[in-house]
């Protein structure tokens, strides 16, 4: 099988991320359409029409979204989420890295129909090539009139400030983003009020990932309906899906939606290694329930995957080869919701930080039969019971592997204790009598 | 405790001595904002630049050009991993070893690289494992001071600390952003 490439159709075009090349290859030609040609309702229905939904993991309405932003001359504020931090996500890096300029032109083209005067790019601190690459690209913008006061003429003003965070997984959830955004420590705030209403410096503000702002440029020069014609009814448009683990060829790729995951795993990433099998995938990153290998047949789209007890997230798919242990990979996926865990609810703060002890245990020779049952306790008294879904990112993804290898868990528990106990019971018979005595 | 280091009082710019270019380099952040604190993290991250860590005289000068506390600004340098609140050197060296890494033998490559600095005594760097990076297409894999390398074996540990002791490009050519770079089994990242 092969790509269905729009995003990245020229994204290997050496010196794309300099404004010459960009503008050279039809660049910035979307944004004077949509400032000369269409009226900003008209760029905000053509966006709605497209049935472009949110490339961050939500899967939300793009076009319906940006309506959400009250009309009025009061500042607006667009951001783009470009924290990416859920493991096995890299596909945003991709897009800054070699077409920064798209996603420029994109956030002006979306700031004008949501009527945003104010743009930002949060960016997470550790790409520090890819903030680099864009702060240049943002000047050069600058420089040729995509950006400031009166834009190619229009009455439109767009200021454009990219802001580096600092390492957080939590400040991609969008409401610990304007926090961190704010210079503040990234807590989640309550919902509602909802960004659209009360975000940024307590204005109206959008909040869109890379991905998703850099397929507006195209909508806007193609159209709603052009968009429409790939992908499926409910799930329009590409995906840049980024396939990694236990894959022979690691790396992005851009398909359609709704094509099977066997086609991407097994077509475009080749598979697990030689000799190996598929254990089980993350279809939407480390957050979203594992599945089968039965389950590759699926379409790959936001539906399917819901359908299936998992989700399509950010479009991220890790695969776990049969060469794997589940319970360390499960400690290990454990860990990093406890790590990155703000602190503000206790579910998922107390939840991760037992969840890592427990698994710790099994995996360590200490646990006992009890330890599994409320590990899977614990997972679900976190699910729906804090501000965001941080602990819903790990209560799901680990309850899902409790379910499916459970036998595993068991078989794992069992082999730990008696490998501890045997190591046990060598240093009591090596021990000085003494010792024994004592 | 005199007012100008009481962590709760904003300190008195005529009080503390902030280096010209740390000042500008601030007030240029402070100018993008509708709201100057919004370069807190920016500011935090340009004092540990210069000071190799957030240290208290780092943040104490960050404090007096931002007119804010310095218990504010250490309330923030605690919650982010990247900004540095102990001396725990200037450098830094993050081994990714989440998830997509971890199925790729991540925690050998860390534990090797550990030792190896551990073992030749490399100074003023941070080595650290670290959460996904997002180049999980590199696994498993480092970010040097901000350049991806990947993928990494075990037996990359010497060369890698080597260079960075050394202040060279670690492993040249196989870093994310080197003209040639390029996957082993092919094609770009």
């Amino acid at each position: 099988m092969s790509e269905t490439r729009v995003l990245l159709e020229r994204i290997d075009e050496p010196g794309l991320n300099t404004i010459d090349v960009y503008e050279r290859l039809g660049g910035y030609r979307s944004l004077r359409k949509a400032l000369t040609e269409m009226e900003a309702d008209t760029v905000l229905a053509e966006l709605e029409n497209s049935g472009l939904r949110g490339r961050g993991g939500a899967g939300f309405a793009m076009g319906k979204k940006a309506s959400f932003i009250p009309k009025g001359s009061m500042d607006k504020y667009l951001c783009c989420n470009a924290d990416e931090s859920e493991p096995g996500t890299f596909k945003d890096r991709l897009l800054m890295q070699k077409d920064p300029h798209r996603l420029i032109e994109g956030m002006v083209i979306a700031a004008v129909a949501a009527g945003a005067n104010r743009a930002f790019i949060y960016i997470r601190g550790e790409y520090e090539l890819q903030a680099d690459i864009l702060d240049a690209a943002v000047a050069e913008a600058y420089e040729r009139g995509y950006l400031g006061q009166r834009i190619l003429g229009s009455p439109h003003s767009v200021e454009l400030v990219v802001s580096r965070g600092a390492g957080a997984y939590i400040c991609g959830e969008e409401s610990a983003l304007l926090d961190s955004l704010e210079g503040k420590r990234g807590n989640p705030r309550l919902k509602p009020p909802f960004p659209a209403i009360q975000g940024l410096y307590q204005g109206p503000t959008l909040i869109n990932n890379v991905e998703t702002l850099c397929n507006v440029p195209f909508i806007v020069e193609k159209g709603a309906d052009w968009f429409r014609t790939m992908g499926t009814d409910k799930s329009a448009g590409t995906k840049i899906v980024s396939v990694s683990g236990n894959v022979q060829r690691p790396g992005n790729y851009e398909v359609e939606l709704g094509v099977s995951a066997r086609e991407i795993v097994y077509g475009l990433a080749g598979g697990p290694p030689e000799g190996r099998e598929v254990k089980c995938w993350f279809p939407g990153g480390s957050s979203a329930p594992v599945l089968l290998a039965e389950d590759l047949d699926l379409p790959y789209d936001f539906e399917h995957m819901a359908e299936a007890g998992s989700m399509l997230g950010s479009g991220a798919i890790i695969v776990v080869d049969d060469a794997q242990p589940i319970v360390p990979l499960c400690l290990r996926l454990a860990e990093f919701y406890r790590h990155e865990s703000c602190g503000k609810c206790v579910p998922c703060r107390e939840g991760t930080n037992w969840t890592v002890k427990m698994l710790d245990r099994i995996d360590s020779g200490e646990g006992t039969p009890m330890d599994i049952e409320l590990l899977a306790q614990v997972q679900e008294n976190i699910i729906g019971n804090c501000l965001c879904v941080l602990g819903d990112a790990m209560a799901m993804p680990v309850g899902s592997m409790i379910e499916k290898f459970r036998e595993e868990f068991e078989q794992h528990m069992e082999e730990a204790r008696s490998l501890a106990d045997g190591e046990a019971l060598r240093d009591r018979l090596e021990a000085p009598a003494s010792a024994n005595a004592a | 405790m005199t007012p100008r280091t009481d962590p709760a009082l904003v300190p008195d710019p005529a009080e503390v001595d902030v280096p010209a270019d740390l000042r500008t380099d601030i007030e240029r952040l402070m100018s993008l904002y509708p709201d100057r604190r919004s370069a807190v993290l920016g500011a935090l991250t340009a004092a540990q630049r210069r000071h190799g860590w957030c240290s208290p005289e780092a943040m104490l000068q960050v404090a007096a050009v931002m007119r804010v506390t310095p218990a504010y600004l250490e309330s923030v340098a605690t919650f982010y991993d990247m900004l540095r609140t102990e001396p725990t050197g200037s450098h830094y060296l993050y081994v990714c070893t989440s998830v997509a890494c971890h199925c790729r033998n991540a925690k050998a490559v860390y534990d090797a690289v550990a030792e190896e600095a551990e073992r030749t005594g490399l100074e003023d760097w941070e080595v650290r494992e670290f959460e996904c990076l997002g180049a999980c297409d590199m696994a498993p894999m480092a970010s040097v001071d901000g350049r991806f390398v990947g993928p990494l074996e075990p037996g990359d540990a010497p060369a890698l600390v080597a260079a960075m002791r050394e202040g060279r490009e670690a492993l040249p050519g196989r870093g994310l952003g080197d003209t040639d770079y390029a996957y082993p089994w092919g094609g770009k990242a």
